[in-house]
Protein backbone atom coordinates (compact mmCIF):
# COMPACT_ATOMS: atom_id res chain seq x y z
CA UNK A 1 0.00 0.00 0.00
CA UNK A 2 1.06 3.24 -0.67
CA UNK A 3 1.83 5.07 2.06
CA UNK A 4 1.14 8.68 1.39
CA UNK A 5 -2.11 8.15 0.00
CA UNK A 6 -3.97 5.85 2.03
CA UNK A 7 -7.03 6.56 -0.20
CA UNK A 8 -5.22 5.07 -3.39
CA UNK A 9 -5.98 5.58 -6.23
CA UNK A 10 -9.78 5.57 -6.71
CA UNK A 11 -11.80 9.07 -6.72
CA UNK A 12 -10.67 10.69 -9.75
CA UNK A 13 -14.25 10.03 -11.65
CA UNK A 14 -16.28 12.78 -12.34
CA UNK A 15 -19.40 11.37 -9.31
CA UNK A 16 -16.32 11.41 -6.80
CA UNK A 17 -15.09 14.84 -7.81
CA UNK A 18 -18.29 16.51 -7.49
CA UNK A 19 -18.99 14.51 -3.93
CA UNK A 20 -15.59 15.61 -3.13
CA UNK A 21 -16.55 19.45 -3.74
CA UNK A 22 -20.04 19.05 -2.16
CA UNK A 23 -18.28 17.58 1.26
CA UNK A 24 -15.64 20.20 1.21
CA UNK A 25 -18.47 23.26 0.78
CA UNK A 26 -19.95 21.93 3.84
CA UNK A 27 -17.00 21.18 5.52
CA UNK A 28 -15.53 24.87 4.89
CA UNK A 29 -18.81 26.31 5.75
CA UNK A 30 -18.12 24.42 8.92
CA UNK A 31 -14.69 25.65 9.69
CA UNK A 32 -15.57 28.73 8.79
CA UNK A 33 -18.32 29.04 11.50
CA UNK A 34 -16.56 27.31 13.91
CA UNK A 35 -13.38 30.20 13.83
CA UNK A 36 -10.92 27.97 12.65
CA UNK A 37 -10.21 30.00 9.42
CA UNK A 38 -8.96 32.51 11.51
CA UNK A 39 -5.47 33.22 12.91
CA UNK A 40 -6.29 34.64 16.11
CA UNK A 41 -8.11 31.31 17.20
CA UNK A 42 -5.71 28.19 16.30
CA UNK A 43 -3.14 30.67 18.13
CA UNK A 44 -5.18 31.60 20.92
CA UNK A 45 -5.24 27.43 20.88
CA UNK A 46 -1.63 27.11 20.79
CA UNK A 47 -0.69 29.59 23.41
CA UNK A 48 -3.76 27.47 25.57
CA UNK A 49 -5.93 30.92 25.97
CA UNK A 50 -9.25 29.45 24.08
CA UNK A 51 -9.83 26.04 23.20
CA UNK A 52 -11.98 26.25 20.56
CA UNK A 53 -9.74 24.01 18.18
CA UNK A 54 -9.71 20.96 20.43
CA UNK A 55 -13.63 21.40 21.34
CA UNK A 56 -14.07 21.06 17.45
CA UNK A 57 -11.47 17.87 17.05
CA UNK A 58 -12.60 16.35 20.09
CA UNK A 59 -16.26 16.52 19.38
CA UNK A 60 -15.45 15.26 15.94
CA UNK A 61 -13.81 12.60 17.08
CA UNK A 62 -16.72 11.58 19.29
CA UNK A 63 -19.11 11.73 17.10
CA UNK A 64 -17.42 10.30 13.78
CA UNK A 65 -16.00 7.54 15.52
CA UNK A 66 -19.20 6.03 17.11
CA UNK A 67 -20.49 6.71 13.35
CA UNK A 68 -17.74 5.11 11.64
CA UNK A 69 -17.38 2.22 13.77
CA UNK A 70 -20.89 1.58 13.60
CA UNK A 71 -21.05 1.92 9.79
CA UNK A 72 -17.82 -1.18 9.81
CA UNK A 73 -20.13 -3.14 11.71
CA UNK A 74 -23.17 -3.23 9.32
CA UNK A 75 -19.82 -4.00 6.49
CA UNK A 76 -21.14 -0.81 5.14
CA UNK A 77 -17.63 0.73 4.93
CA UNK A 78 -13.95 -0.19 5.90
CA UNK A 79 -11.28 1.62 7.60
CA UNK A 80 -8.55 3.71 6.09
CA UNK A 81 -5.45 3.65 8.84
CA UNK A 82 -2.32 5.65 7.38
CA UNK A 83 1.37 4.02 8.40
CA UNK A 84 3.57 5.45 10.57
CA UNK A 85 6.50 4.95 12.65
CA UNK A 86 8.47 6.81 15.40
CA UNK A 87 11.03 8.29 12.57
CA UNK A 88 7.69 9.44 9.99
CA UNK A 89 5.23 10.16 13.19
CA UNK A 90 7.29 12.18 15.64
CA UNK A 91 9.42 13.89 13.89
CA UNK A 92 7.34 14.55 11.01
CA UNK A 93 4.57 15.70 13.75
CA UNK A 94 6.88 18.21 15.23
CA UNK A 95 7.64 20.22 12.09
CA UNK A 96 4.32 20.15 11.52
CA UNK A 97 3.69 21.74 14.85
CA UNK A 98 6.45 24.23 14.49
CA UNK A 99 4.63 25.27 10.87
CA UNK A 100 1.00 25.28 12.52
CA UNK A 101 2.05 27.78 14.91
CA UNK A 102 4.93 29.73 12.53
CA UNK A 103 1.36 29.69 10.02
CA UNK A 104 -1.20 30.23 12.26
CA UNK A 105 -3.11 27.97 10.21
CA UNK A 106 -2.89 24.07 9.06
CA UNK A 107 -3.68 22.87 5.69
CA UNK A 108 -7.56 22.46 5.61
CA UNK A 109 -7.81 25.96 7.66
CA UNK A 110 -5.64 27.73 5.40
CA UNK A 111 -7.85 26.92 2.55
CA UNK A 112 -11.12 28.34 4.54
CA UNK A 113 -8.59 31.44 5.94
CA UNK A 114 -8.51 31.91 1.98
CA UNK A 115 -12.15 31.76 1.75
CA UNK A 116 -12.38 33.90 4.39
CA UNK A 117 -10.29 36.96 2.84
CA UNK A 118 -7.11 36.30 4.29
CA UNK A 119 -4.13 37.61 2.16
CA UNK A 120 -1.44 36.54 4.78
CA UNK A 121 -2.99 32.87 4.09
CA UNK A 122 -3.45 32.73 0.48
CA UNK A 123 -0.27 34.95 -0.82
CA UNK A 124 2.12 33.82 1.98
CA UNK A 125 1.20 30.39 3.66
CA UNK A 126 -0.57 28.57 0.50
CA UNK A 127 2.78 28.83 -1.17
CA UNK A 128 4.98 28.12 1.75
CA UNK A 129 2.74 24.88 1.90
CA UNK A 130 2.99 23.87 -1.94
CA UNK A 131 6.97 24.56 -1.70
CA UNK A 132 7.76 22.60 1.45
CA UNK A 133 5.42 19.54 -0.23
CA UNK A 134 7.42 19.89 -3.07
CA UNK A 135 10.32 19.64 -1.18
CA UNK A 136 10.11 16.71 0.13
CA UNK A 137 8.71 15.45 -2.86
CA UNK A 138 12.10 16.28 -3.75
CA UNK A 139 13.89 14.52 -0.66
CA UNK A 140 11.97 11.47 -0.73
CA UNK A 141 13.77 8.60 -2.08
CA UNK A 142 16.58 9.84 0.59
CA UNK A 143 14.24 9.81 2.96
CA UNK A 144 11.62 6.71 2.51
CA UNK A 145 13.94 3.80 3.00
CA UNK A 146 15.61 5.63 6.06
CA UNK A 147 13.99 8.00 8.90
CA UNK A 148 10.85 7.63 7.67
CA UNK A 149 10.96 3.45 8.49
CA UNK A 150 12.94 3.86 12.04
CA UNK A 151 10.43 2.44 14.43
CA UNK A 152 7.77 1.14 12.37
CA UNK A 153 4.36 0.44 13.58
CA UNK A 154 2.48 -0.12 10.16
CA UNK A 155 -1.19 0.37 9.33
CA UNK A 156 -2.43 -0.44 13.05
CA UNK A 157 -5.25 0.73 14.90
CA UNK A 158 -5.55 0.67 18.92
CA UNK A 159 -7.91 -2.05 19.53
CA UNK A 160 -5.22 -4.33 16.85
CA UNK A 161 -2.12 -3.10 19.25
CA UNK A 162 -4.04 -4.09 22.46
CA UNK A 163 -5.58 -6.95 20.82
CA UNK A 164 -9.37 -6.26 21.92
CA UNK A 165 -12.66 -5.56 19.66
CA UNK A 166 -13.00 -2.15 18.46
CA UNK A 167 -15.71 -1.30 21.18
CA UNK A 168 -13.52 -2.16 23.98
CA UNK A 169 -11.39 1.17 22.83
CA UNK A 170 -14.63 2.97 21.31
CA UNK A 171 -16.60 2.87 24.18
CA UNK A 172 -14.12 4.22 26.89
CA UNK A 173 -12.72 6.58 24.40
CA UNK A 174 -15.83 8.24 23.83
CA UNK A 175 -16.24 8.23 27.93
CA UNK A 176 -12.88 10.11 28.48
CA UNK A 177 -13.12 12.83 25.61
CA UNK A 178 -16.50 13.74 26.92
CA UNK A 179 -15.39 13.85 30.07
CA UNK A 180 -12.42 16.23 28.95
CA UNK A 181 -14.57 18.37 27.63
CA UNK A 182 -16.78 18.25 29.77
CA UNK A 183 -14.07 19.37 32.20
CA UNK A 184 -12.76 22.56 30.23
CA UNK A 185 -16.38 23.51 29.69
CA UNK A 186 -16.83 23.27 33.72
CA UNK A 187 -13.04 25.15 33.99
CA UNK A 188 -14.71 27.74 32.11
CA UNK A 189 -11.75 27.51 29.56
CA UNK B 1 -31.93 30.65 7.71
CA UNK B 2 -31.00 32.44 11.06
CA UNK B 3 -28.49 30.14 12.07
CA UNK B 4 -26.88 30.25 9.00
CA UNK B 5 -25.82 34.10 8.68
CA UNK B 6 -24.76 34.23 12.53
CA UNK B 7 -21.11 34.80 12.78
CA UNK B 8 -20.18 31.84 15.21
CA UNK B 9 -21.39 28.22 16.23
CA UNK B 10 -20.72 26.18 19.08
CA UNK B 11 -17.51 24.53 18.73
CA UNK B 12 -19.69 21.45 19.45
CA UNK B 13 -21.89 21.79 16.95
CA UNK B 14 -19.22 22.69 14.33
CA UNK B 15 -17.99 19.40 15.91
CA UNK B 16 -20.60 17.15 15.34
CA UNK B 17 -21.46 18.26 12.37
CA UNK B 18 -17.91 17.35 11.18
CA UNK B 19 -18.04 14.28 12.49
CA UNK B 20 -21.09 13.29 10.94
CA UNK B 21 -20.29 14.54 7.64
CA UNK B 22 -17.24 12.42 7.95
CA UNK B 23 -19.60 9.12 8.68
CA UNK B 24 -21.30 10.40 4.72
CA UNK B 25 -17.40 10.74 3.52
CA UNK B 26 -16.90 7.25 4.73
CA UNK B 27 -19.93 5.53 3.36
CA UNK B 28 -20.84 7.40 -0.15
CA UNK B 29 -17.26 7.77 -0.83
CA UNK B 30 -15.11 5.35 1.25
CA UNK B 31 -12.77 8.15 2.40
CA UNK B 32 -11.68 9.67 5.42
CA UNK B 33 -11.62 13.74 5.25
CA UNK B 34 -8.25 14.81 4.86
CA UNK B 35 -6.32 18.01 2.72
CA UNK B 36 -2.41 18.26 2.90
CA UNK B 37 -1.97 15.39 -0.07
CA UNK B 38 -3.94 17.51 -1.97
CA UNK B 39 -0.75 20.34 -1.75
CA UNK B 40 1.47 17.75 -2.59
CA UNK B 41 -0.41 17.11 -5.71
CA UNK B 42 -0.87 20.74 -6.75
CA UNK B 43 3.55 20.47 -6.13
CA UNK B 44 3.91 18.22 -8.71
CA UNK B 45 1.57 19.46 -10.93
CA UNK B 46 3.37 23.42 -10.75
CA UNK B 47 6.63 21.73 -11.36
CA UNK B 48 4.87 20.11 -14.42
CA UNK B 49 4.16 23.21 -15.75
CA UNK B 50 7.54 24.85 -15.23
CA UNK B 51 8.68 21.96 -17.96
CA UNK B 52 10.06 19.92 -14.89
CA UNK B 53 10.54 16.67 -17.04
CA UNK B 54 11.47 14.40 -13.90
CA UNK B 55 8.05 14.96 -12.36
CA UNK B 56 6.29 11.66 -13.91
CA UNK B 57 9.85 9.67 -13.14
CA UNK B 58 9.83 10.89 -9.30
CA UNK B 59 9.49 8.27 -6.73
CA UNK B 60 7.50 10.98 -4.88
CA UNK B 61 5.00 11.58 -7.67
CA UNK B 62 4.83 8.40 -9.09
CA UNK B 63 2.87 7.35 -5.51
CA UNK B 64 0.87 10.78 -5.22
CA UNK B 65 0.35 11.37 -8.82
CA UNK B 66 -0.11 15.35 -9.41
CA UNK B 67 -3.40 14.66 -10.63
CA UNK B 68 -6.82 16.28 -9.67
CA UNK B 69 -8.66 13.85 -7.06
CA UNK B 70 -11.67 13.66 -4.82
CA UNK B 71 -9.36 15.42 -2.02
CA UNK B 72 -8.19 18.17 -4.32
CA UNK B 73 -12.01 18.88 -4.76
CA UNK B 74 -12.79 18.77 -0.87
CA UNK B 75 -9.64 21.29 -0.84
CA UNK B 76 -11.45 23.62 -3.65
CA UNK B 77 -14.63 22.79 -1.89
CA UNK B 78 -13.38 24.34 1.60
CA UNK B 79 -12.81 27.76 0.04
CA UNK B 80 -16.08 27.88 -1.83
CA UNK B 81 -17.64 27.05 2.31
CA UNK B 82 -15.67 29.30 3.86
CA UNK B 83 -16.68 32.11 1.59
CA UNK B 84 -20.13 31.20 1.67
CA UNK B 85 -20.28 31.43 5.40
CA UNK B 86 -18.66 34.46 5.84
CA UNK B 87 -20.45 36.05 3.60
CA UNK B 88 -23.44 35.21 4.45
CA UNK B 89 -22.51 35.71 8.49
CA UNK B 90 -21.03 39.66 7.51
CA UNK B 91 -17.30 38.10 8.28
CA UNK B 92 -15.87 38.25 5.22
CA UNK B 93 -12.72 40.94 4.51
CA UNK B 94 -9.81 41.05 3.25
CA UNK B 95 -7.25 41.19 5.77
CA UNK B 96 -3.12 40.81 5.48
CA UNK B 97 -2.30 41.23 9.10
CA UNK B 98 -4.53 39.13 11.73
CA UNK B 99 -5.00 41.21 15.38
CA UNK B 100 -2.96 38.92 17.47
CA UNK B 101 0.08 39.06 15.03
CA UNK B 102 -0.26 43.05 14.52
CA UNK B 103 -0.65 43.47 18.75
CA UNK B 104 2.98 41.95 19.13
CA UNK B 105 4.59 42.11 15.93
CA UNK B 106 3.29 45.57 14.45
CA UNK B 107 0.95 45.61 11.10
CA UNK B 108 2.92 45.59 8.35
CA UNK B 109 2.28 43.08 5.72
CA UNK B 110 5.89 42.11 4.64
CA UNK B 111 7.00 40.33 7.68
CA UNK B 112 3.58 38.71 7.94
CA UNK B 113 3.60 37.05 4.64
CA UNK B 114 7.49 36.22 4.86
CA UNK B 115 6.87 34.47 8.49
CA UNK B 116 3.54 32.97 6.77
CA UNK B 117 5.72 31.72 3.81
CA UNK B 118 8.54 30.13 6.09
CA UNK B 119 5.55 28.78 8.49
CA UNK B 120 4.25 26.92 5.40
CA UNK B 121 6.89 25.27 4.20
CA UNK B 122 7.56 23.91 7.47
CA UNK B 123 3.78 22.60 7.29
CA UNK B 124 3.53 21.21 3.99
CA UNK B 125 7.03 19.45 4.20
CA UNK B 126 5.96 18.13 7.92
CA UNK B 127 2.18 17.23 6.65
CA UNK B 128 3.97 15.16 3.84
CA UNK B 129 7.01 13.56 6.26
CA UNK B 130 4.36 12.29 8.64
CA UNK B 131 1.86 11.33 6.18
CA UNK B 132 -1.47 13.30 7.25
CA UNK B 133 -2.46 16.51 8.47
CA UNK B 134 -4.58 18.51 11.26
CA UNK B 135 -7.74 16.74 9.74
CA UNK B 136 -6.09 13.41 7.44
CA UNK B 137 -4.30 12.54 10.98
CA UNK B 138 -6.08 14.74 13.63
CA UNK B 139 -9.51 14.33 12.94
CA UNK B 140 -10.10 11.54 10.40
CA UNK B 141 -7.02 8.93 11.83
CA UNK B 142 -8.10 9.34 15.37
CA UNK B 143 -11.46 8.78 14.98
CA UNK B 144 -10.62 5.43 13.48
CA UNK B 145 -8.31 4.74 16.58
CA UNK B 146 -4.90 4.66 14.28
CA UNK B 147 -1.64 4.22 16.31
CA UNK B 148 -0.16 6.62 13.47
CA UNK B 149 -2.90 9.12 14.05
CA UNK B 150 -2.89 9.92 17.57
CA UNK B 151 1.15 10.20 18.04
CA UNK B 152 1.05 12.64 14.88
CA UNK B 153 -1.71 14.16 15.78
CA UNK B 154 0.06 14.69 19.74
CA UNK B 155 2.72 15.43 17.90
CA UNK B 156 1.32 18.62 16.51
CA UNK B 157 0.14 19.61 19.32
CA UNK B 158 3.61 19.72 21.54
CA UNK B 159 5.43 21.13 18.54
CA UNK B 160 2.21 23.65 17.82
CA UNK B 161 2.41 24.75 21.84
CA UNK B 162 6.07 24.95 21.97
CA UNK B 163 6.45 27.51 18.85
CA UNK B 164 3.55 29.40 19.96
CA UNK B 165 4.94 30.17 23.69
CA UNK B 166 8.50 30.79 21.86
CA UNK B 167 6.96 33.31 19.69
CA UNK B 168 4.53 35.39 21.85
CA UNK B 169 6.47 34.85 24.58
CA UNK B 170 10.50 34.88 23.89
CA UNK B 171 10.62 36.80 20.64
CA UNK B 172 7.52 38.96 21.23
Amino acid sequence: MNPHTASGKNGTNRGQLIAGLVFGIIFGFLLQKGGATKYDVIIGQLLLQDNTVVKIMLSAVVTGMIGVFLLKNMGWTKLTIKPGSVGMSVIGGLLFGIGFAVLGYCPGTIAGAVGNGYLDASVGGLIGIIAGAGLFAALYPRLKGGILKKGDFGTKTLPEVLRVPDWAVVAPAVILILALLYWLESAGV
Amino acid sequence: MELLQETRWSPYLVGAGIGILSWFTFLLSKKPIGCSTAFARTSGMIAKLFGRRNVETSLYYQEVPPVIDWEWMLVVGIIIGSLISALLSGDFHWQWVPERWAAAFGTAPVPRVIVALIGGIFLGFGARWTGGCTSGHGISGTLQLAVSSWISAICFFIGGIAAAFFIFHVIA
